[in-house]
């Protein structure tokens, strides 16, 4: 069972009647050459490195490699138990994971690219805070994660994922689609609302630049994840709700690959613009 | 193109914080320390371009220190790489360099010793989200990425040698995925590189060597 595009993997979903999390299992199995129990083990394994990164900064904050975050997970949780949110219980929580993930990712912590490091905040962020906010066993979060990483996969096979070659919207944007598509399998939605979720939010971040300050993985990459959490969110509720994204997925990943094609060198992860060539953020680096 | 597996998009696993300067880095370094006999005395990494500017921020030295020790990007003695290194009695030194201009932007050139005195120099790129491929070996220049499981073959340029290694690879029912002769140049040292689906017999390099014009085997195992 292979597919090649989303409308190749609706097609399978429809033809077999399966959730797009059990067709992406079952190419693993029937391609990737691994067993059923060797692939649930992988992702029950990738699920307990994800939360043991979004939980410790919580408690433990640790400053970044470069000096530029650490703490930020922290401070979101206090926030919240004041109880005068923003956002609301379950973005304030996802948000609160995301901003962790980074923490720990940026003081050489161990995580799972989710599609890669700078990103690897969005996809635990919004799957743990819907775990918590409906407890959800882990079986259920295992397979949005299979769901999550067949977004992914059609991203990494027909556009990029790679900041240096498309700019933030090919991460943190490529991120937020898989976790609104997993959130949308989570929660009841067909696989042609999961597509439409992801959809959504490529549309939404489209044009996103790459400008980590100082080269590195750090600011804005931190809050990026944060706003990729609420992106995820708002587009997994539009298609829950029946608002179907004009645009097509694999119309969408075209979109981004062309859009992330024009976007200058200097805003592809090569700290030469935006947030990067500002000058708060250079006198920063220089420290 | 390899089959791109869910674990490579809801993955590595990984220390941070950079799937090209930290995971790559360190996935570099383990395949290079792979093509000399253990153990390491001494290690110099020269880092190009993006490498040479911001590999401390990225910890690009802690992890290419760990991977030429063994750990894999998950490993995290790879955030106490520099004082195992001591303790193990690897001296290391990591060396900056802007001179080449026209290299890929995460270039790394690896020169190991080991303790027989034999050294070996490793050119490696890092190409994002863990991925890698090797590019040069002893000045060199070859292909591959560690991907599939491999085999490189040290061996004289000279006619036969091709021949026997894929006699030896047969008898063994070994499937020929890619396989591609680097050489210096006419007649000198030559390096086939054989890259396979499926992992290589045990003890499949004993058969290999028994060539007179085979120098060195090593076999590289996803």
């Amino acid at each position: 069972m292979d597919f090649k595009t989303g409308k190749e993997l609706l097609e399978l979903c429809r033809r077999e009647s399966l959730p797009i999390s059990e067709v992406m299992r079952r190419r693993e199995t029937e391609e990737g050459g691994l067993t059923r129990a060797e692939a649930e083990n992988r992702m029950q394994r990738a699920l307990e490195i994800m939360r043991n990164a979004a939980a410790r900064p919580i408690d433990h904050p640790v400053p970044s490699m470069g000096g530029l975050i650490g703490g930020e997970a922290q401070k979101l949780h206090r926030h919240a138990d004041q109880g005068a949110c923003a956002c609301g219980t379950l973005l304030s929580r996802a948000m609160m994971y995301a901003v962790a993930v980074l923490e720990t990712n940026a003081s050489m912590g161990l995580i799972v690219a989710a599609p890669t490091a700078g990103s690897a905040g969005v996809v635990p962020g919004v799957l743990l805070a819907l775990q918590d906010e409906h407890s959800l066993p882990d079986g259920r979060i295992v397979d949005a994660l299979f769901n999550a990483g067949a977004v992914g996969y059609l991203a990494m096979r027909n556009a990029t994922v790679a900041g240096a070659v498309g700019g933030c919207q090919a991460e943190v944007g490529v991120a937020a689609a898989m976790a609104a598509s997993a959130a949308v399998e989570l929660l009841g939605g067909k696989p042609q609302q999961c597509l439409s979720a992801a959809s959504t939010v490529l549309a939404n971040m489209l044009g996103l630049v790459c400008d980590p300050v100082g080269g590195l993985v750090e600011y804005p990459c931190q809050i990026r994840n944060a706003s990729g959490v609420a992106n995820a969110l708002a587009a997994a509720e539009l298609a829950l709700s029946g608002v179907s994204a004009l645009i097509p997925f694999d119309e969408m990943l075209d979109t981004m690959a062309a859009v992330g094609r024009r976007i200058p060198p200097e805003l592809r992860e090569t700290a030469l613009g935006g947030c990067a060539a500002a000058p708060s953020a250079c006198a920063r680096c220089r420290r | 193109m390899a089959f791109l597996s869910v674990f490579d998009v809801i993955g590595p696993n990984m220390i941070g914080p950079s799937s090209s300067h930290t995971a790559g880095a360190a996935v570099l370094a383990f395949l290079a320390q792979k093509l000399i006999a253990p153990p390491l005395r001494s290690v110099s990494f020269t880092l190009h371009g993006s490498f040479a500017k911001t590999y401390l921020g990225h910890g690009t030295d802690r992890a290419l220190l760990g991977g030429v020790m063994g750990f894999s990007t998950d490993d995290v003695r790879i955030r106490n790489s520099l004082a195992i290194a001591e303790q193990r009695g690897l001296t290391y030194s990591f060396l900056p360099s802007e001179e080449e201009k026209d290299v890929h932007p995460n270039t790394v050139d690896i020169r190991m010793k080991n303790e027989a005195g034999k050294v070996m120099e490793v050119r490696g790129e890092s190409l994002g989200g863990g991925k890698v491929h090797i590019s040069r070996i002893n000045g060199v220049s070859v292909d591959f990425t560690g991907e599939y499981s491999t085999v490189i073959v040290v061996q004289q340029d000279t006619p036969g040698v091709v021949a026997h290694i894929t006699k030896v690879l047969s008898d063994s029912g070994v499937n020929i995925a890619f396989m591609r002769l680097y050489r210096e140049s006419k007649g000198r040292t030559a390096y086939t590189i054989v890259e396979s689906d499926g992992r290589f017999p045990e003890g499949i390099d004993v058969p290999l060597r028994e060539n007179p014009h085979v120098y060195d085997v090593m076999i590289l195992e996803p």
